[in-house]
């Protein structure tokens, strides 16, 4: 009963005429999906200021205080990290940076669910999991700007950064998991609420995640029960390599990017079960 | 209304602004709990710290017990400006303009809640933060000093957040400001005694800084001895912020009321 | 799956429902029982005031609730396992437009052409058609957060008709739009069944949308649809007109009644039809019996001598249709129930 183009006998009105269009199917369409949906998250933070600047101006500010005000701690007897306090608290910030980029991806999912906007994609793509896949990729591409501005700031700031081009972008690659770990993390969430009014239900775990590691000193000054949760926080492991690339070494590296591959796949099933949720729930 | 009081007046407004703030637990809770997290944290995160020489305590718990006041106070000043932003979306203030209720009347009412507020979470905060292991060092006899302080920066912050909401009468906008607050606070000696801070440029930034001394005023509390001198001068500080925002406040908010 | 599966019941039938029910958790039921048939090429008004359930109704023939209980096939496919296929061959503009406010509407066409699968060769030709066929092409270029409210309805329409469905749905598409734009808006309705015979399925709230556009129209209430027929049909059922009679004096009313006796039912309040008497002007309202016309009205209150300030008789209306049904009017009938499908967007029309 489709294709009834027949019907009138009359000139092919427009809305017929794609019914003569053959359509994309299969992975392409699921790819093609994604990244339409990725080309519009990525336009609208380019062409929203209210978007970008937060995402630029939190880690910054980060940055300054932490790096500015607190330097005096780096004199602290054990405190052996070899670039300074300005690079110790870059690595953090940069850890940090890509993890809010993430939490503001589950910030759209939810803005798009609240305004029905996700009705209309999950109407007309038959993969739905690309919607995750198209918010990754847009989060990606903002946090690599981010990341980008934080290092040029760091740069000019006096940043000692001993890193090889391998570690750069073993860095930018590290940054780039972080914040995939927060979109599949915060659109887990976002999925299941549906509603901005969500957002601290995804920013302030993230948020706790992140204090939780050694943020300030090395993990082997930390005292009292933040040493015991620290110690077990797989984020450590990510702000310490991070900082470790940051003065040329690839200490922690490894284990780093074995853990966000573990976390990252327990998080996706996370965001998919979100996902289904949203369906089952009519959007 | 018509021949009560300027007290009265303000007695009313101050009852609903109490009445209407502490059935928000939603938004008083974090402004209580938030604090508290981000202190236990720095507390055992920034214990290192008390190994520097010169540093005056040997608890970072005790050094940074100030904060959560400053961090509370930051909040009521949030809640306390987007009420008064709501109040002049919905058209209540224009009522208010209708009734012969005076400026200073309308806004003192509307601080009363941020007041409660403030000597609410200062007592939470000085019974929790002794009973985790935090000293006093100022002695019992202090205590009223330190709640007493505890509503005056309340107050003092409640102001700015009045006078920031009577210029932009807009809720939304009133919300977004948050960063720029919490910004005074990072760029204190809220994390590192003043002396000791190691830039130059940011030990310039904290000691321009209000919020600075705030946070030693209740600090010396906390640490002690008893050290009037910086009390005074955060008492000062309060007393100033008070004066310049609420005489702000109460003239935006004449502009938009028309009288 | 087997074919028998698959099949729709009654061949040809663009939408059929089968005891279609929807209960939400802890909730009441939104949908219960409904048993529906659309033809092919037609346009179907769903009709009922807010959080009758037609949103719900609409959510579960789109795919996008689960049924409850019940069976439904839309163009020829199951709602609950074919929903791939389902979505292929509908359209549909739900009750926000949902736009988003930072994309112009040439970029939310090229958005939903990809999302549809449409190639790429055709995207931008297809899209600037679409546009210009809902009378966007002035503003094309401009985002769509400056949009009128009509002007977002057009585009939303003109999105849902990017892979030239074979079946419309439409979820309140006038709710909240000023005259002129929700005329414009019909036109573009009528010609898209007219022309391209798609079917159009529409919920509305509105009882001139529904009588104006549908060719049959379903009144639904608590969930349940409590008439169905064409919209002349509905109300030839509840048939005769009204009478309303105002005497010059108030206190005639009593005289009134009775010389109106032999000719109306008198309605007395406003539990008739939704024509209230009133004691205070004296007006009396009642529905003429099949034999008799407003002649026998007049010449019984001639005989009485009594003297007239106003006479009117009025047509049947929907509205009078579903006052018959449920004993409510229409108008407000919904407005203690915010919220239709329980999981809280606060939307639904207001403005009457």
């Amino acid at each position: 009963m489709n294709g009834v183009d027949d019907r009138t006998g009359q000139v092919r009105p427009v809305g017929r005429t794609s019914a003569g269009i053959g359509r994309v199917s299969g992975p392409a369409r699921f790819l093609q999906s994604a990244r339409i949906l990725a080309w519009r998250n990525v336009h609208n933070f380019f062409t929203n200021p209210a978007l970008l600047l937060p995402a630029i101006l939190f880690p910054l500010f980060f940055f300054t205080a932490f790096a500015g005000g607190l330097s005096r701690v780096q004199h602290v007897p054990g405190f052996n990290y070899p670039n300074g306090y300005t690079t110790f608290q870059f690595g953090f910030v940069l850890v940090q940076a890509a993890a809010f980029g993430g939490v503001f991806a589950g910030f759209s999912i939810a803005r798009d669910f609240e305004s029905g906007f996700s009705r209309r994609v999950m109407l007309a793509t038959p993969h739905r999991s690309s919607m995750i896949l198209g918010y990754s990729v847009a989060a990606m591409v903002r946090a690599v700007v981010v990341v980008t501005l934080l290092f040029v700031v760091g740069l000019a700031s006096g940043m000692n950064v001993s890193s090889g081009p391998a570690d750069l972008v073993l860095i930018v690659l590290l940054a780039m998991a972080m914040n995939m770990l927060a979109v599949l993390f915060a659109s887990g969430i976002a999925f299941r609420f549906r509603t901005i009014q969500a957002g601290p239900l995804m920013q302030t775990p993230m948020f706790m995640a992140l204090f939780l590691t050694p943020v300030y000193v090395p993990y082997e000054l930390l005292s009292g029960w933040v040493k015991t949760v620290a110690g077990v926080n797989p984020l450590t492991k990510v702000v310490e390599a991070s900082r470790y690339l940051l003065a040329g070494m690839t200490d922690e590296v490894a284990i780093a990017f074995g853990l966000c591959l573990v976390v990252g796949l327990v998080l996706f099933g996370w965001s998919l079960s979100g996902l289904r949720n949203a369906e089952r729930s009519g959007g | 209304m018509a021949h009560a009081s300027a007290f009265d007046q303000a007695r009313e407004i101050a009852r609903r602004s109490v009445v209407s703030t502490m059935r928000r637990p939603a938004q008083i809770v974090p402004a209580l709990i938030f604090p508290m997290f981000l202190v236990a944290i720095n507390a055992s995160g920034l214990d290192a710290a008390t190994k520097l020489p010169g540093f005056p305590t040997d608890s970072y718990l005790t050094f940074a017990l100030a904060v959560p006041f400053i961090q509370s106070g930051i909040f009521s000043l949030l809640n306390a400006g987007t009420d008064l932003a709501r109040d002049i979306e919905t058209g209540f203030m224009d009522r208010m303009a209708l009734t012969p209720i005076s400026r200073a009347a309308l806004i003192a009412g509307e601080l009363g809640g941020v007041i409660v507020q403030g000597v609410l979470f200062g007592t939470i905060y000085l019974v929790v933060g002794v009973a985790a292991g935090s000293g006093f060092g100022a002695g019992a006899a202090a205590v009223p000093l330190l709640i007493l302080l505890a509503g005056s920066i309340a107050l003092a912050l409640g102001c700015v957040g009045m006078f920031v909401a009577a210029r932009v009468g807009d809720s939304e906008v009133m919300q977004s400001t948050f960063p720029l607050f919490f910004m005074f606070m990072f760029f204190s000696s809220m994390a590192i005694p003043r002396p000791m801070i190691e830039k130059d440029w940011f030990r310039t930034i904290a000691t321009i800084n209000p919020v600075s001394y705030l946070i030693e005023g209740i600090r010396g509390l906390f640490i002690g001895p008893l050290d009037w001198g910086s009390l005074a001068i955060a008492f000062g500080v309060c007393a100033a912020l008070t004066a310049i925002f609420l005489t702000g406040a109460a003239r935006a908010l004449g502009a938009r009321l028309g009288r | 799956m087997s074919i028998q599966e698959t099949t729709a019941p009654g061949n040809g039938a663009a939408i059929v429902a089968e005891g279609l029910v929807k209960e939400f958790k802890n909730g009441p039921r939104a949908v219960d029982g409904i048993d529906l048939r659309v033809e092919t090429g037609e346009i179907y008004g769903f009709l009922g005031p807010n959080g009758a359930g037609k949103s719900t109704a609409v959510l579960m023939l789109t795919t996008l609730l689960p049924v409850t209980e019940g069976r439904a096939w839309v163009g020829g496919f199951d709602v609950s396992r074919q929903g791939a296929q389902v979505r292929a061959s509908i359209g549909a503009a739900l009750q926000e437009a949902a736009l988003d406010p930072n994309l112009t509407a040439r970029e939310h066409m090229r958005l939903q052409t990809t999302l549809q699968g449409v190639p790429k060769t055709d995207r931008r030709r297809l899209g600037d058609e679409l546009i210009e066929r809902v009378g966007l092409s002035d503003a094309a270029d401009r985002k769509a957060g400056t949009y009128s409210g009509g002007m977002r309805r057009r585009l939303d329409l003109a999105l849902s008709l990017v892979h030239g469905p074979s079946i419309l749905f439409l979820d309140e598409p006038t709710t909240g739009l000023d005259p002129q734009s929700r005329s414009a808006l019909w036109e573009e309705v009528a010609r898209l069944a007219r022309e391209d015979g798609t079917t159009i399925f529409l919920t509305t709230q509105y009882l001139e949308e529904a009588d104006e556009l549908a060719d049959r129209v379903g009144i639904i209430d608590d969930g349940k649809i409590v008439a169905e027929g064409t919209p002349a049909a509905l109300k030839s059922e509840i048939g005769l007109p009204t009478v309303e009679v105002t005497p010059e004096r108030a206190e005639d009313r009593a005289r009134v009644i009775e010389a109106l006796r032999g000719d109306c039912e008198i309605g007395d309040g406003a539990v008739h039809y939704g024509v209230s008497g009133d004691a205070n002007t004296g007006t009396v309202s009642g529905r003429l019996r099949a034999t008799r016309g407003l002649a026998d009205v007049v010449r019984a209150l001639d005989a009485a001598g009594l003297a007239v300030a106003n006479l009117s008789v009025n047509a049947p209306t929907l509205d009078d249709v579903f006052l018959a049904k449920t004993g409510r009017k229409l108008e407000g009938a919904g407005d203690q129930t915010e919220d239709e499908h329980g999981h809280g967007h606060g939307h639904e029309g207001h403005s009457h």
